[in-house]
C-alpha cells in the first residue's frame, strides 16, 4: 500500500492505496465520487474525464498512487451545492444530454477546452471533444451546448 | 383569453428537462455506483473458443485464492443454472435449444460462460479467474451464414438441422403477378445488412440482495426492462413473483441492447438468494462486445419488379438472419419486425417474404435501435435507387410515382399493414426545400463534367416504419409470449401535488419531463408539481417498459387515459362542493367551474385536499383521488420522413464526408419538440455509424476481431456534423394524443440515405453497390472493381 | 479492468529509475505517461511485477535550445510539446504531428518519449524523428549511449531500449523555416491512422531543395520515403510532386489488417504523401 495525499474537489484526502488501483476507481470507491463514471477499457469513450491540476485526463489511465500531491475536479466539485457551472446551465438549456451517463466526462472536456479556447469554431469543438462518446444525442446538442457556455463565460461569437 | 391559456400549455413546448439536474451535477444512481455490506463480487470465466468441447473444469485453483468465497461450474450450480429464456418462438416448429447460465459441455461462441467466481471485493474476483482451469477441445467454427446452411456444415446445435431456427413464410403471388408483364424490369440485389454492437455508454450492471430473513428479493440492474424482466426471471428462477423486485435505476442508454434477460442477471439473482447475501456484477466494456447481444446481420435477397414507365409490380425478400449460437428473448422475432416494412410507403401487387434463421458460434443478435425495420429499410431504399436507375429514372421522382398519396390514406399495404395516416408528399417538398436539391445536383453534374477528383452524391431515403409496439393481439397472432399494452396510475396528493406512476422505463428518453407535460395539461397542474415514477416494480408494478418507440405512442395513451379518469374522479367530489349537478361543471386550467357561473369554481388541488379529509364527501364517494388505466393500443403508428444526404467522396482514396444532412420527420404530434429533435439527432448518429464506420467483425475461428471500443469505431463529434432537422406533423388516428413515435426514426431512415448518397456520388464510374460499413477502403474496392469491369 | 498486482517505484532521478529497474528484473515495465501502459494493464495484456513511475524525474521533462537542435525531454507531454515555442518555430513538423495524436486528454497526460518508446507503428511521431533525423538519449546500468532513429527503432513495439533501460530525452535537429505538413488518414478521429504521412521541406526560389518525408503504419516500425525525398529536389510543379510521390511505397512492408489491407496502405501512400508535400511546399 502506498500513502497519497490527494485534493479532490476541495477537500484534503489522504489515503493508503494499491499501486494498481486505478484513480478512477479510488475517486468512486473509496471517496464515493461516484458521478465520474466508467464506460470502457481502452481509453476511448473519455466518460472518467476529470481536471488533474486543471487539465483534462481520463482517470482511468492514471493511477491513484500517481496523483499523489496533486488537485482533483470532478463533475461533482464543478459547482457549489445547487449552482450551475455554465456549463452544466448550458447542457441543460441546449438538451446536450440524454441518458446522461457521458455527461460528466464530456462537460469536464468542454470545460478544459473552453478554459484554453474561449471562442471555438463548430470544428474546433467538435475536434476537442473527441477523446469524449456519447451513444444518444449525436453531438449535435453537445457542440451546441458549448457554444452556448461559450457564450455564457464571455466568449464572442 | 383562449391565445393566454394556449400559451400557458405545455404539451407542445420544449421544455427542459427535469432529468438534467442530478446528470449534470453528477448525483447519479448507476447500478455500479451501489454498494451495499457483504456485498460479493462476480467475476466470470468466458470462453475464448468459439466452439469447443469443454473436457475439464477445475475450480480449486481460484477456490484456494484470497477472499473468494465460492466459485461455480455448470454442474456445482445445479439446480440454480436456469436457462436464458427466449419468449418468441416465431413459428410452431422454431428449433429453441437451451441456453443455461453456465455452459457445461460446449463452449458455442466467444465469451460463453464456463464459471464463476465470487469475492468480497471485485479485484479478488477478477484475480482469481485465471486460476480457474478449464481444457477444451476444439470444434470447427461455423461463422459464416451461407456456409453454417449448406449440406454438412459442423452444427452449432445437434438439434438444429442446417444449422437452421425456424423458415418464416408471408405473402406470396411473386412469380404470378410478374407473370402478368411480359416487359417487366427486374433488379435483383443481395445486400448485407452489417452486425452491430449497441455500445450504449453504461456498461451494464447487476447487484442482487435478498432483504433480511424475508424471501423477498430485490434486483437493481441496468436494464430498459425491468417489468418484463421480473415475470422472466420468476418464470426461469422459480423465485415467486410477489417477493421478487426488480429496480432499474438510472440507466445509461440501451439502444435494444437492455431489452434482455441476461443471463448475468440470472446468476446474480440465484446466487444472492443460495447464499444469502448481496452479489453484484459490473461488465467491463470487452465483456460487454462479446457478453451484450449483437443487432442486425442480415443478408437480403431482394427482388424489385417494374414496368418499363416505372410503376412497381412486386417484390420478392429472401432472408438469412444471423441467430448467433443461442436464441435470446426476441432472437428470432427481430426479421420479423422488418417483414412488414419491405414495401414501406410504396403501392405494389405482390409480396413475398422469406426468412431463414440461422446459428453460428457468434454471439446472439437481438434488439438493436430500429430492431428489423433498419434492415428492411435500407434493403427497399437502396433496391429503390437501383431500379431507379435501371429505368434511367431521378429516384426521387421515381418515389413519388409510387408511394402512397396523402389523400389515399387509411391504406392497407401489400404486406397487410394498414397505415392510418400520412402525407409524404408534404415532408418530401420541405426535407427537398431545406437541403437545396436542385442546386446540389446541379453542383453534382458539374463535378462530373470537371473530372473533379472528389464526387458528389445525394442520398435519398424516405421511409415509414411501424412503432407502438403493439396491439396485443396482433403480437398473439405472431406467437410473440407477450402483449403490448402500457399503464398509467396517477394519484392526487393531499396537497395538489401529483404522482404519475408509470410502466415505461426511461434510460435517457426524458419520460420524467414529457409524462409530466401530458399529465400537468390534462390535469391543469404544474409540470414542476407532477413527480414520475418509474422503473420499479415495487413502486410500478404494472408496464411493459420502453423500446421500440412505444413509451409514448402507447404510453402516453396510458396517462391520457388516466388523467381524464382522475378527472372523472374528482367530478362529484366538485360538484358536492359547488352545489351542482355532475354534469353541469365544466373542467379547464385545473379547476371544475359551474356553467354559466365563473365565479362557482373550484380547483383539482381543493379537491385533493377535500378527498384527503374527508370530512364532506358526497354519499358514495371513496376518500382520495386518483386514476389508473392500461390501454391496449388500437393499432401500430406509422412515423415517416424523407432524409437527404449530400456525401462527398474522394474517389482517389475512397474517403466519404458526410456535408449536409437534412431530414423532415412527420412523428404526429409532439409533446416536447426539443426532445424529439434529440431524439432524431442520436438516432441519425447510428444510423450514420452503421453506413459509415461500424461492424463488427468475425474471423475464420469466430474470434470477434472488433472486441473493443478502439477497433468498433463508433463516431465522435468530430466524424459527424450537425443536421438539420424539421417536421411535419400529421397526426396519428389511432392514437389517442395523434402522436406516434420518434425513437428510431433516425437510426431507420439515415443508413439508406449515406449509402445511397456515396453510390450516386459513383454511379457514373460504374459502381452499383458499397459494402457497409462504407469505409475508404470499401469505397475504393467498389471504385476499383468497377474500373476493373469496364476495362 | 482492475490491473493485475504490481509493486510500484517513483525515483526523482534516472539513475535512480534505472537501479530500479535492473532490481525489479525483466518483469519491470516504466511508466510515463501511461497512456499506451494503463490499457494494457487494465485488458492484463501485460502483468509487470513492478512499474517504475518515471513522471517526477526532472530532467526528463524540459524543451531546451542545443545551438542547432532541440531536445526534448523524454517525460515531456504531448500538449507541452506541441504548443512549445521553440518546437512551433524550429521542428514545425513535430508540432503539428504531436497535434494529431490521440486527444486532449491524453495528450495532456501521454509523452512524446513514451510514444517514441512503445513504438506503435501507427504511432503519429516516430516517422517524424526518423524523416528529420532525431537520435535518442538512453540510460542504462552502463551509462547514457545515444542511438540514431535509424537505429531506435527495431520492430513492431520493439525499440533500442533494453528492459533495464531508459529513454532519457530525443534531440531532433533544427529545420528552421522548413514548410511541414501531416496527412493523418483514419476512419474515425479517435482511430488509429491507417497510413499517416508527415513530409518537410526546405523551399529554395519555388523549387524543393530538400525534403523529409516519414510514413506511419507503413512496416513494422516507421519508414523514411528515401525514394521520394531523393525525387523531389528541384520539384517546383504539382506534376513533379505526383511523379515524386509515386516511390512512396518503395521499401515499405504494410501489415493487413480489419482497418486496411496492405495493397490499399500502399496506394494511400503515394497519394498522401503527393496532397502532404504539395501542402508543406505550399504548392
Amino acid at each position: 500500500m502506498h500513502h497519497i495525499s490527494v485534493t479532490v474537489d476541495g477537500t484534503r484526502y489522504e489515503a493508503d492505496v494499491e499501486p494498481r488501483t486505478l484513480l478512477v476507481h479510488w475517486l468512486r470507491e473509496g471517496l464515493g465520487k461516484v458521478g465520474t463514471v466508467v464506460g470502457c477499457d481502452t481509453s476511448n469513450c473519455g466518460a472518467c474525464t476529470v481536471l488533474l491540476d486543471g487539465s483534462s485526463v481520463k482517470s482511468c489511465s492514471v493511477l491513484a498512487v500517481q496523483a499523489d500531491g496533486s488537485e482533483i475536479t470532478t463533475i461533482q466539485g464543478l459547482s457549489a451545492g445547487d449552482d450551475w457551472h455554465p456549463v452544466q446551465a448550458a447542457f441543460k438549456e441546449c438538451h446536450g444530454l440524454q441518458c446522461g451517463y457521458c455527461t460528466p466526462g464530456m462537460v469536464m472536456s468542454a470545460v478544459d477546452l473552453l478554459a484554453e479556447n474561449p471562442n471555438p469554431t463548430e470544428d474546433e469543438i467538435r475536434d476537442g471533444l473527441h477523446g469524449n462518446l456519447c451513444r444518444c444525442t449525436g453531438y449535435h446538442n453537445i457542440v451546441k451546448s458549448v457554444q452556448y457556455a461559450a457564450d455564457l463565460m464571455g466568449g464572442t461569437k | 383569453m383562449t391565445e393566454m391559456l394556449e400559451s400557458t400549455k405545455a404539451i407542445g413546448r420544449p421544455l427542459r428537462r427535469k432529468e438534467d439536474a442530478k446528470l449534470l451535477h453528477g448525483r447519479t444512481n448507476w447500478t455500479d455506483n451501489i454498494q451495499l455490506p457483504g456485498t460479493l463480487h462476480m467475476a466470470l470465466v468466458r470462453s475464448p473458443m468459439a466452439h469447443a468441447r469443454i473436457t475439464k473444469v477445475d475450480l480449486s485453483g481460484a477456490l484456494a485464492r484470497p477472499n473468494v468465497v465460492a466459485a461455480y461450474d455448470a454442474a456445482s450450480l445445479g439446480d440454480l443454472n436456469s436457462g436464458v429464456p427466449c419468449v418468441w418462438p416465431v413459428t410452431d416448429d422454431t428449433v429453441m435449444p437451451p441456453f443455461p447460465a453456465l455452459t457445461g459441455d460446449k463452449v458455442r461462441q466467444v465469451g460463453d460462460v464456463v464459471a464463476l467466481v465470487l469475492a468480497t471485493d471485485a479485484a479478488s474476483a477478477e484475480d482469481a479467474i485465471s486460476f480457474v482451469d478449464v481444457e477444451y477441445e476444439p470444434l470447427p467454427a461455423v461463422v459464416n451464414m451461407v456456409d453454417a446452411i449448406s449440406p454438412g456444415s459442423e452444427l452449432v446445435h445437434d438439434m438444429a438441422a442446417n444449422n437452421t431456427s425456424y423458415v418464416y413464410n408471408l405473402g406470396g403471388g411473386y412469380a404470378d403477378e410478374v407473370a402478368k408483364h411480359p416487359d417487366a424490369v427486374i433488379v435483383k440485389r443481395r445486400f448485407v445488412n452489417q452486425r452491430l454492437i449497441p455500445a450504449f455508454m453504461e456498461p451494464r450492471a447487476v447487484i442482487a440482495a435478498p432483504m433480511g430473513m424475508s424471501d423477498e428479493i430485490t434486483i437493481w440492474t441496468s436494464t430498459q426492462i425491468p417489468h418484463v424482466l421480473r415475470v422472466l426471471l420468476t418464470l426461469v428462477t422459480g423465485i415467486p413473483e410477489q417477493n421478487l423486485r426488480v429496480v432499474a435505476p438510472d440507466v445509461g442508454g440501451g439502444f435494444g441492447g437492455k431489452l434482455q434477460c441476461y443471463r448475468e442477471e440470472i446468476l446474480v439473482i440465484q446466487l444472492a438468494k443460495k447464499l444469502g447475501r448481496p452479489v453484484k456484477w459490473t461488465e467491463t466494456r470487452s465483456e460487454d462486445m462479446v457478453a451484450t447481444h449483437h443487432g442486425r446481420d442480415q443478408i437480403q435477397d431482394i427482388e424489385l419488379a417494374c414496368t418499363p414507365d416505372g410503376k412497381m409490380i412486386g417484390l420478392k425478400v429472401d432472408l438469412l438472419a444471423n441467430m448467433g449460437a443461442y436464441l435470446q428473448i426476441i432472437t428470432p422475432g427481430i426479421p420479423l419486425l422488418g417483414m412488414f416494412m419491405y414495401p414501406a410507403i410504396y403501392k405494389m401487387g405482390a409480396y413475398q417474404f422469406q426468412c431463414t434463421g440461422v446459428f453460428t458460434n457468434t454471439t446472439p443478435t437481438d434488439a438493436y435501435r430500429g430492431a428489423g425495420r433498419p434492415e428492411a429499410t435500407f434493403a427497399i431504399e437502396r433496391i429503390v435507387d437501383e431500379m431507379a436507375a435501371e429505368l434511367g429514372m431521378e429516384p426521387m421522382e421515381f418515389r413519388t410515382k409510387n408511394w402512397i398519396q396523402h389523400h389515399e390514406f387509411p391504406y392497407t399495404t401489400v404486406a397487410g399493414l394498414t397505415y392510418d395516416t400520412g402525407n409524404y408528399e408534404a415532408a418530401t417538398a420541405k426535407a427537398m426545400d431545406m437541403f437545396g436539391y436542385k442546386a446540389l445536383r446541379a453542383e453534382q453534374e458539374a463535378r462530373r463534367a470537371s473530372g473533379d477528383p472528389i464526387q458528389l452524391g445525394i442520398g435519398i431515403s424516405t421511409f415509414t416504419e411501424m412503432c407502438g409496439l403493439a396491439p396485443s393481439r396482433t403480437l398473439g397472432a405472431l406467437k410473440y409470449a407477450a402483449g403490448g399494452w402500457e399503464h398509467c396510475t396517477i394519484r392526487l396528493l393531499p396537497t395538489g401535488k401529483v404522482e404519475l406512476v408509470t410502466g415505461t422505463s426511461p434510460h435517457g428518453q426524458g419520460h420524467e419531463t414529457a409524462w409530466s407535460q401530458i399529465a400537468g395539461d390534462i390535469l391543469g397542474i404544474p409540470v414542476e408539481d407532477i413527480d414520475v415514477i418509474h422503473s420499479d416494480t415495487g413502486r410500478s408494478p404494472y408496464g411493459m417498459d420502453t423500446y421500440g418507440s412505444r413509451s409514448l405512442a402507447v404510453g402516453g395513451q396510458a396517462i391520457k387515459k388516466a388523467a381524464d379518469r382522475v378527472i372523472e374522479n374528482a367530478r362529484p367530489i366538485a360538484a358536492h362542493q359547488l352545489e351542482c349537478a355532475a354534469d353541469d361543471l365544466e373542467f379547464a386550467n385545473g379547476a371544475f367551474t359551474v356553467k354559466g357561473d365563473p365565479e362557482k369554481t373550484v380547483t383539482l388541488g381543493a379537491l385533493a385536499w377535500a378527498a384527503f379529509s374527508a370530512h364532506n364527501l358526497p354519499d358514495g364517494v371513496e376518500p382520495m383521488i386518483s386514476g389508473e388505466a392500461t390501454v391496449d393500443p388500437e393499432d401500430f403508428s406509422y412515423p415517416h420522413g424523407t432524409h437527404l444526404a449530400a456525401m462527398e467522396v474522394d474517389t482517389e482514396t475512397g474517403k466519404v464526408r458526410l456535408r449536409k444532412y437534412v431530414c423532415v420527420d412527420d412523428v404526429g404530434n409532439q409533446i416536447n419538440p426539443m426532445i424529439v429533435e434529440g431524439q432524431v439527432h442520436g438516432g441519425l448518429a447510428q444510423g450514420i455509424g452503421q453506413a459509415l464506420y461500424e461492424g463488427a467483425e468475425y474471423d475464420s475461428d469466430g474470434n470477434l476481431l472488433t472486441a473493443s471500443l478502439a477497433d468498433y469505431l463508433i463516431p465522435s463529434a468530430a466524424d459527424l456534423p450537425s443536421f438539420e432537422t424539421g417536421t411535419t406533423v400529421t397526426p396519428s388516428t389511432t392514437h389517442s394524443l395523434g402522436t406516434k413515435g420518434v425513437g428510431e426514426a433516425g437510426a431507420i431512415a439515415s443508413t439508406p440515405a449515406i449509402i445511397n448518397g456515396i453510390v450516386d456520388a459513383l454511379r457514373p464510374m460504374g459502381v452499383t453497390d458499397v459494402l457497409m460499413p462504407a469505409s475508404p477502403q470499401n469505397v475504393w474496392r467498389a471504385i476499383q472493381a468497377a474500373k476493373g469491369a469496364q476495362a | 479492468m482492475i490491473p493485475g498486482k504490481f509493486d510500484y517505484v517513483r525515483p526523482s532521478t534516472v539513475d535512480e529509475a534505472v537501479a530500479a529497474l535492473v532490481a525489479g528484473g525483466d518483469d519491470a515495465k516504466v511508466l510515463g505517461g501511461g497512456q499506451s501502459l494503463m490499457p494494457v494493464l487494465r485488458l492484463r495484456m501485460g502483468e509487470p511485477s513492478v512499474i517504475v513511475d518515471t513522471t517526477r524525474i526532472d530532467e526528463m521533462k524540459g524543451i531546451t535550445d542545443a545551438g542547432d537542435a532541440v531536445v526534448i525531454g523524454a517525460g515531456v507531454t504531448h500538449d507541452d510539446v506541441a504548443k512549445n515555442a521553440l518546437v512551433r518555430e524550429h521542428l514545425a513538423l513535430l508540432a503539428m504531428t504531436t497535434e494529431h495524436v490521440a486527444d486532449r486528454q491524453i495528450r495532456h497526460r501521454g509523452t512524446m518519449g513514451g510514444a517514441m518508446a512503445h513504438a506503435d507503428p501507427a504511432g503519429d511521431q516516430p516517422p517524424v524523428a526518423l524523416a528529420m533525423g532525431a537520435s535518442f538519449t538512453i540510460a542504462g546500468p552502463s551509462g547514457r549511449r545515444t542511438v540514431s532513429a535509424a537505429d531506435f527503432f527495431v520492430d513492431y513495439f520493439t525499440t533500442a531500449v533494453g528492459p533495464d533501460e531508459v529513454l532519457v530525452n530525443v534531440t531532433f535537429p533544427k529545420h528552421t523555416g522548413w514548410g511541414a505538413h501531416y496527412e493523418k488518414f483514419n476512419r474515425t478521429a479517435q482511430a488509429w491512422a491507417i497510413v499517416g504521412v508527415a513530409a518537410t521541406v526546405r523551399m529554395d526560389g519555388g523549387s524543393i531543395a530538400e525534403a523529409r518525408i516519414g510514413l506511419t503504419n507503413m512496416g513494422p516500425g516507421p519508414v523514411r520515403a528515401s525514394g521520394v525525398e531523393a525525387a523531389l529536389v528541384g520539384a517546383s510543379t504539382l506534376e513533379a510532386i505526383a511523379a515524386a510521390a509515386e516511390h512512396a511505397a518503395e521499401g515499405t512492408s504494410p501489415n493487413s489488417d480489419i482497418h486496411a489491407e496492405a495493397e490499399y496502405r500502399e496506394h494511400l501512400a503515394r497519394v498522401l504523401t503527393r496532397r502532404a508535400v504539395a501542402q508543406a511546399a505550399g504548392l
